[in-house]
This record gives C-alpha cells, sequence and structure tokens, in this order.
C-alpha cells in the first residue's frame, strides 16, 4: 500500500479517531500514517453490531411477552454471551440460564443481582426491566 | 529519565513495547519491536472459538512481543497480576508515584475514551499509564493519536475484566536500561524465527493455516440468505482489521521492518523482500474488501471465490518466506 492509497473515507465508528497503518512513501520507505478509516472495517464492524443488536432485540421481545427475564437481554445488550457471563459472575453457566427464566428471576435474591449488574455494567434499577 | 513521548502506533502490543524500550534508552521502532519478536505469523484454530467462531489471527498470541524482545535485547521486564482489584490498583498507584513507565492489559469494552461502537469484550488491549491527576490515569494508548484520561473505577474495571485471556490486572515494566544490541546476531536469528512458523509443518499455523481457512471457507453454505456464510467472513476479516491491523496490516509492519533491517545488516536483498512483502499486504485488502462486499450484497456471495483467493495467498506466503530464508 502506498501513501496515496491510504483509506481517508472515514469511518463513522471511529468517531473522528485516526488509526495509524503503515504505507510506502515517494522514497520507498515504509511510515505510519493516519488513517480516517477504511469502509471495508466499517461494514465489519457494523455487521457485528447489527448481529448483537439484533439478539438484543429479540431477547427485548422475549422478556415482554414474559417469556424471558430482562437478564437475556441486558446480556446481549452488553455485548456478552452466556460464556463471558458466566465467567465474569463465577456463576455456572446452567444456572445462568435458569435465571433467563422470569419466574425465577423475580425471586433473585439482591446478592445475586448485583454480581449481575457489576458484571455488565448495568446498575441494579435497571437491571429488573428490559428497557434501555 | 527524560519525559515520556508518545507515539501513534499501529498496534496495541508492539506501539507499547516499543515506547518501553525507547524510554528505556534505545531508540525503537514500532516495525522494529514487532519483526525482533518474530510476530508476524498465522493461525487458524478452529477448536478456539472467538464469539462462537473459529479463531483466525495474522500475528503471534497476545504477550509474544513482550516475551519476544526479552532476549534479544537483554531486557529484564517485571510482569506482575493480581488475584484481587484493590492489590492491583494499589501495586500501580505505588508504582506510578515512583514514576515509573507501566504498561497494563485491559479489556476495551470498559475503556471510556474507545468510542462506543468499537467496544469489543477483548482482553488484551495494551497500553501505558505515565501519570496520575487526581483520580484519573494518564494514559499513552497507542492505538489513539494523542494520549487519554482514564478514571480509576473504569480502568480497574478494565484491568479485572473476566472471560477469554483475563487480564487478572497484569501489569509490566522494565526498570533496566537498554543497550544497542548486536544486530548482525538478532535480527537474522528473528527473520529465521519468522520463517520458521510461518512453514511450520502443521495444519493451523503459517501457509499452511492459511490452506486451513481457505478449505472451511470452501465449505461454507451460501444457500438460502447465507447468514452463516457472511457472519464468518465477517468474523475473519474483523480478525484482520481490529485485531490486526487495516487489511494486511501486520503485512506492512514486517515490510517496513525488513527495510529497517536490509539498512542495519547492510544487505540491500531484504529491501526487495520488503517490497514483495507489501504486495501480499496489498493482496490480504484485496481479500478483505471482496468479503465486505459480499457481506453487504454488493457482489455475489461466493465464498469459493475467497477461498481462492485465500489458496493462493497461502501459496505466495509460502514461496516468500522459502526465499527469505534462503536470505539470512
Amino acid at each position: 500500500m502506498d501513501d496515496s492509497q491510504v483509506p481517508q473515507e472515514g469511518n463513522a465508528l471511529f468517531k473522528g479517531q485516526r488509526k495509524a497503518v503503515y504505507a510506502r512513501g515517494l522514497d520507498g520507505k515504509v511510515r505510519p500514517v493516519p488513517s480516517a478509516g477504511w469502509q471495508v472495517e466499517e461494514i465489519v464492524t457494523r455487521q457485528a453490531l447489527e448481529v448483537l443488536a439484533a439478539q438484543a432485540e429479540t431477547a427485548r421481545q422475549r422478556a415482554l411477552r414474559g417469556e424471558a427475564s430482562p437478564l437475556e437481554y441486558h446480556m446481549y445488550r452488553s455485548r456478552m454471551d452466556l460464556p463471558l457471563l458466566a465467567q465474569s459472575t463465577g456463576i455456572w453457566q446452567w444456572r445462568v440460564r435458569r435465571h433467563f427464566r422470569p419466574e425465577i428471576f423475580s425471586k433473585l435474591s439482591n446478592a445475586i443481582l448485583s454480581r449481575y449488574s457489576e458484571a455488565m455494567g448495568v446498575p441494579m434499577e435497571k437491571i429488573q426491566s428490559a428497557e434501555p | 529519565m527524560s519525559a515520556f513521548q508518545h507515539r501513534h502506533a499501529s498496534h496495541c502490543e508492539s506501539g507499547v513495547m516499543a515506547a518501553l524500550v525507547t524510554h528505556a534508552g534505545l531508540p525503537l521502532s514500532e516495525p522494529m519491536a514487532f519483526g525482533l519478536a518474530s510476530t508476524l505469523s498465522f493461525a487458524y484454530i478452529p477448536l478456539i472459538k472467538v464469539g462462537g467462531l473459529p479463531l483466525v489471527a495474522y500475528r503471534a498470541l497476545p504477550h509474544a512481543i513482550t516475551k519476544g524482545l526479552r532476549k534479544p535485547l537483554g531486557l529484564t521486564m517485571q510482569v506482575e497480576t493480581f488475584r484481587k482489584a484493590d492489590q492491583g490498583v494499589a501495586r500501580l498507584d505505588e508504582l506510578v508515584a515512583e514514576k515509573q513507565l507501566v504498561a497494563l492489559q485491559t479489556s476495551g469494552f470498559w475503556l471510556p475514551y474507545f468510542p462506543e461502537d468499537l467496544r469489543f469484550h477483548f482482553n488484551v488491549h495494551n497500553l501505558i499509564v505515565f501519570g496520575r491527576d487526581g483520580d484519573d490515569y494518564l494514559i499513552s494508548d497507542p492505538v489513539f493519536e494523542d494520549t487519554v484520561r482514564c478514571p480509576k473505577a473504569d480502568l480497574t474495571k478494565a484491568r479485572f475484566a473476566k472471560g477469554l485471556m483475563a487480564p487478572k490486572g497484569r501489569i509490566y515494566f522494565t526498570r533496566s536500561t537498554v543497550q544497542e544490541p548486536c544486530w548482525g546476531k538478532i535480527l537474522p536469528a528473528a527473520i529465521r524465527k519468522t520463517c520458521r512458523t510461518m512453514l511450520a509443518p502443521v495444519p493451523f499455523a503459517g501457509a499452511k493455516g492459511i490452506r486451513s481457512l481457505a478449505r472451511a471457507v470452501a465449505k461454507l453454505d451460501n444457500s438460502g440468505d447465507g447468514a452463516h456464510a457472511r457472519h464468518f467472513l465477517g468474523h475473519m476479516v474483523r480478525m484482520q482489521e481490529e485485531i490486526g491491523t487495516g487489511g494486511g496490516g501486520f503485512r506492512f509492519i514486517y515490510a517496513a521492518f525488513l527495510q529497517e533491517a536490509a539498512e542495519l545488516l547492510n544487505l540491500p536483498p531484504l529491501a526487495t523482500k520488503a517490497d514483495e512483502m507489501i504486495a501480499i499486504g496489498d493482496e490480504w485488502r484485496e481479500i478483505a474488501l471482496a468479503a465486505a462486499l459480499m457481506i453487504r450484497g454488493r457482489k455475489l456471495l461466493e465464498p469459493k471465490l475467497i477461498a481462492a483467493m485465500l489458496s493462493t495467498q497461502a501459496d505466495r506466503e509460502e514461496s516468500f518466506f522459502r526465499a527469505l530464508r534462503a536470505l539470512v
């Protein structure tokens, strides 16, 4: 990649940040050049965000219909999955899955809830409802 | 000790190590840190899942640069991890109070200065703390253009995130002064090591790893809406972008390293190899572009086409490293 080919089309997700990429200058030397972003990178990052957002939305709908607890929604919204949430809280996966059931989630102690709240960075007062 | 200088880098770990070594007395560029630690690599490991998909890596495992620079530069690194967060905080504060430059392993998800959309649970983001101002740490994050600040509570959360490759509050630093090494000895050794990795006779690493990835991509099902195929291709490119550095970026860093090595060793053929490496990096960019267009539906979803490109890439990298091996 030459200096002139360094992508500058801008990646909206960078929020104005630039990243350093290495490219060949006119003198033939490769050196770091700030890049405003590449559409390819934006496409694949957006794709990952969309997958996570879709999972969160499905979980939110399930929670609103009373088929799942808000915990599943908050998990996806925190960009986590089951293994990561289990590891972050120290609660076994089968137990976390059990807590996805609304009737069991509603009876959880504050101690357990605060572990979830801490791990996902969701405040205690928000964890009981599937609202953003 | 002179004042610490922040430098914008392409990759966090090589950027952090180049800054630490430079501060310790030996001016070291990011590509030199990267190449000297023999970091260029390729791995495709279906058994390790990242977000449910196989691990694809375009460089050596995290910590490889920190570990790899010790021997060639005679560098003594102190590495500490902590079982409890408060111990980790106290130790960091103690070192910062001594004006010691400290590198940390963190999870990017919890760092508030990261743009929201780029925060993922990725546990091996490296940065340097170079001071404190009240409850804020002063941070040199090599992938950012300027220095940043981070409140203590957030940084602590980032240092003690859980999950795959959890940082456990890991800090690393050096108190030693680094002398000019014998380039004639350490550079050829580092290049030979990279050649060994890239030509390793195992199906999950090096050129053979690229071939295994090509086979996996060829088998992707593009019938129906092709959701899985798109997801897989996106993942492959993301590993190249976010964890890599912009379309085969590691290949370009390695090209910069080969140019520096050509001068230090007075071996012009290495500079020619650097140009070939740039061409290989450009090819990785083409693969990423083709995959991205397929993901967005601007191009027909044809995993076999990407597989063929990958397979050609495997051949190119294989012959590149065979020729490089013969030079040093």
